[in-house]
C-alpha cells in the first residue's frame, strides 16, 4: 500500500463530474481564460503554461485536433502517475474531455507506459463506462457538435517517449525519436495535426480548477508556481510514498514529512534533475527554484555519490535514442571520464575537457534528454568534491 | 503468426458506426506489441508479414522492433522477469534480488532457462521506487521483493 499525503488540490475532495459538467456549461474562450488565469504550468517537469498551450491549439486552424495524456512517466524515482492512474483515473479522463472541449479536439489518446500494462483492463472499463454515461462519444452532455473519444495507446519500454514529440512519433508507429521544436505539437502534432500533450497530473488538476476557480488555485503555492505538486519520494527515508505539497515547500520540510532528516543529499527531478546537498536544503520545490516532475530520491550519509552519478549515466546510455551526436557520443565519454575519476586517473585538464563536453551536450543536444544528462553529473561532482580527487 | 488485427477502430459508414481493422502506420506498434505478447518475440518472418500488410518496408518494422526494449527479435521465455535497476532499487538491495533469481533459476541476467520458461532481465525504473526493490513478472508489478520471497514468486509461475 502506497503512503499518500493528502494535499490541497490533486488529492482534495471533488464530486464526480463536478468540474467536467461546469466546464461544458462555459464558453470555450471563458474556459481557456480560467485555465490561463489559474497560472497552472505543466506537471511533467518542463512547466509550460497549460492555458497558453490550450489557447494556441484552440486558435490553430485544422480539420482535426488531438488531446494526448502523457502517462509515460519513466524518470527514475517517479511513480505518482501510477497512483493517479489506479486511484483517480476518472479525473484524468475528465481533464482530457475538458481539454478536448476547450481546444476543439474529437479524439484523445492516453499514452500508457508499457510498464503499466496491467492497468489496461480497468482503464478500458472506465472509458466504456464513461461512454455509457454520455461523457464520451457524440454530442457529449447534449452539447451539439461536441464529440470526443479516448483511446489507450501502449508504450513499449522507452524512457525518451515521455518527451512529447518522441511520444507522438511513437503513436505514429515510429521509433520514439524526438523531433526538432519548433514546430510545436500544438501546431504540428500527431499526424501533422494540432495536438495538446499534457501530463497525467496536469489533467487531474483541471477539473479541480474548473470546479473551484482560478483564484482558489492561485491562492496555493507561490506567485510563480501556482497550486500543488505531487512528489514521488523514495530512497533513504522512513516513509516513501506520494506526497502532495504546495509549491514553495523546502527540501528540509519534505525531509521532515517523510522521515529522512539525516540525509546527505536529495536528487530532485530524477536522473535528469539536480542533486541538492544538505547545505542547500533550504531550497524550494518550485519552477523558480527546483523544478521537478516530482521525483525526490533521498541519500543517507553512507551513500557514495559517485555510484549515484554512474547509475544515472548508465541509465541515460541505455535510454538515449541515439539520433543526435552530442547525446549519443557524449554519454559514453562521461561514463569513461567518471571511471577515470574513480580510478584517480583524471587530470585537471581532462576534467576541464569533460566540463566543456557537458556544455556542448547542454547546448547542442536535440531534446531534453541529452540536454539534461550533464545536470545530475555536474551537480553531484561539484557538490561532493570531497568524495574524489583529481590529479594536479 | 499471430492474428493481425490488433487495432480496431470505429469509422462511420453510411451513417453507421462500424468496426474495421486499422492498417495505417499508426497501428504498427500495437500490432508488434500483440505479436510480442502472443509469441514472446517478433521473428524476421513476422516483420516481413507486418510490413507487407501495412505497405511499408520491412526495415521500417525492424527499426521499430529494435528501438523499444519490450519488443524482442530473439525468442524469450514464456515468462519474463524484469528487475528494476534504478538508483532507489539499487539502494534497497536489488543486487541481492538479482543473485537470488540467478541462483534459483540457474541462469544469469539476460539469459533464458533451458526449459524456456523464464527470461531474466534488468530494466529501468518501473515506477515502484516506494516499494523497492521491485520487479515486473510479465505485466505484473511486484514491490517489496526479498531474497526469501523469490522462491514464492517463482513457484506461482505456471
Amino acid at each position: 500500500m502506497t503512503i499518500k499525503r493528502q494535499g490541497p488540490v490533486i488529492f482534495s475532495d471533488i464530486q464526480p463530474d463536478e468540474g467536467l459538467k461546469k466546464a461544458l456549461k462555459m464558453e470555450r474562450g471563458d474556459l481557456i481564460e480560467t485555465i490561463r488565469d489559474s497560472n497552472i504550468r505543466g506537471r511533467g517537469g518542463a512547466g509550460f503554461p497549460t492555458g497558453v498551450k490550450w489557447n494556441l491549439a484552440a486558435g490553430a486552424q485544422a480539420d482535426k485536433k488531438y488531446v494526448v495524456c502523457n502517462a509515460d512517466e519513466g524518470e527514475p524515482g517517479t511513480f505518482k502517475d501510477r497512483i493517479l492512474l489506479t486511484e483517480y483515473p476518472r479525473l484524468i479522463i475528465e481533464g482530457m474531455i475538458i481539454g478536448a472541449y476547450a481546444v476543439g479536439a474529437e479524439k484523445g489518446f492516453l499514452y500508457l507506459r508499457g510498464e503499466y500494462r496491467s492497468f489496461l483492463p480497468k482503464l478500458g472499463k472506465l472509458i466504456a463506462q464513461m461512454k455509457k454515461e454520455g461523457l464520451l462519444g457524440s454530442d457529449i452532455q447534449g452539447k451539439k457538435g461536441f464529440h470526443f473519444d479516448v483511446e489507450i495507446q501502449l508504450g513499449s519500454g522507452a524512457y525518451v517517449c515521455g518527451e512529447e514529440t518522441a511520444l507522438i512519433e511513437s503513436m505514429e508507429g515510429n521509433r520514439g525519436e524526438p523531433r526538432n521544436r519548433p514546430p510545436f505539437p500544438v501546431n504540428t502534432g500527431y499526424n501533422g495535426f494540432p495536438t495538446v500533450v499534457n501530463n497525467v497530473e496536469t489533467f487531474v488538476a483541471i477539473p479541480h480548477i474548473v470546479a473551484k476557480g482560478a483564484k482558489w488555485f492561485k491562492s496555493i503555492g507561490t506567485e510563480k508556481s501556482a497550486g500543488s505538486k505531487l512528489l514521488s519520494v523514495s530512497g533513504d527515508c522512513k516513509k516513501p510514498g506520494v506526497y502532495e505539497v504546495p509549491f514553495g515547500v523546502s527540501i528540509k520540510e519534505v525531509l521532515k514529512m517523510v522521515g529522512g532528516e539525516n540525509a546527505k543529499a536529495v536528487q530532485v527531478g530524477g536522473a535528469s534533475g539536480e542533486c541538492v546537498p544538505s547545505s542547500q536544503f533550504h531550497r524550494k520545490i518550485a519552477f523558480e527554484d527546483l523544478s521537478t516532475g516530482g521525483s525526490v530520491i533521498i541519500f543517507n550519509q553512507k551513500r557514495n555519490m559517485l555510484d549515484v552519478a554512474e547509475n544515472f549515466l548508465h541509465f541515460f546510455r541505455e535510454e538515449s535514442c541515439g539520433q543526435c551526436t552530442p547525446c549519443r557520443e557524449g554519454i559514453p565519454v562521461l561514463i569513461n571520464g567518471l571511471g577515470k575519476i574513480r580510478a584517480k586517473e583524471c587530470s585537471l585538464s581532462y576534467w576541464d575537457d569533460l566540463l566543456s563536453l557537458c556544455e556542448t551536450m547542454q547546448i547542442a543536444s536535440k531534446c531534453g534528454l541529452g540536454q539534461s544528462v550533464p545536470k545530475a553529473f555536474l551537480s553531484i561532482l561539484n557538490n561532493f568534491k570531497s568524495e574524489y580527487t583529481l590529479i594536479k | 503468426m499471430a492474428k493481425m488485427c490488433a487495432v480496431e477502430k470505429n469509422i462511420m459508414k453510411n451513417g453507421k458506426s462500424v468496426v474495421v481493422c486499422d492498417e495505417t502506420r499508426a497501428a504498427l506498434l500495437p500490432i508488434l506489441q500483440d505479436i510480442q505478447k502472443k509469441k514472446g518475440y517478433i521473428s524476421d518472418d513476422d516483420m516481413q508479414t507486418v510490413a507487407d500488410r501495412l505497405g511499408i518496408h520491412p526495415v521500417e518494422v525492424y527499426s521499430v522492433v529494435t528501438f523499444y526494449s519490450f519488443l524482442k527479435k530473439e525468442k524469450q521465455g514464456r515468462h519474463v522477469i524484469r528487475i528494476s535497476q534504478c538508483i532507489s532499487n539499487v539502494m534497497a538491495g536489488s543486487d541481492k534480488i538479482v543473485k537470488a533469481f540467478e541462483k534459483a533459476l540457474k541462469i544469469k541476467v539476460g539469459e533464458t532457462t533451458k526449459d524456456n520458461k523464464v527470461t531474466l532481465e534488468m530494466t529501468n525504473c518501473i515506477g515502484m521506487c516506494d516499494q523497492a526493490p521491485a520487479i515486473m513478472v510479465d505485466d505484473e508489478l511486484i514491490g517489496g521483493v526479498t531474497p526469501q520471497s523469490v522462491r514464492t514468486i517463482l513457484n506461482k509461475m505456471k
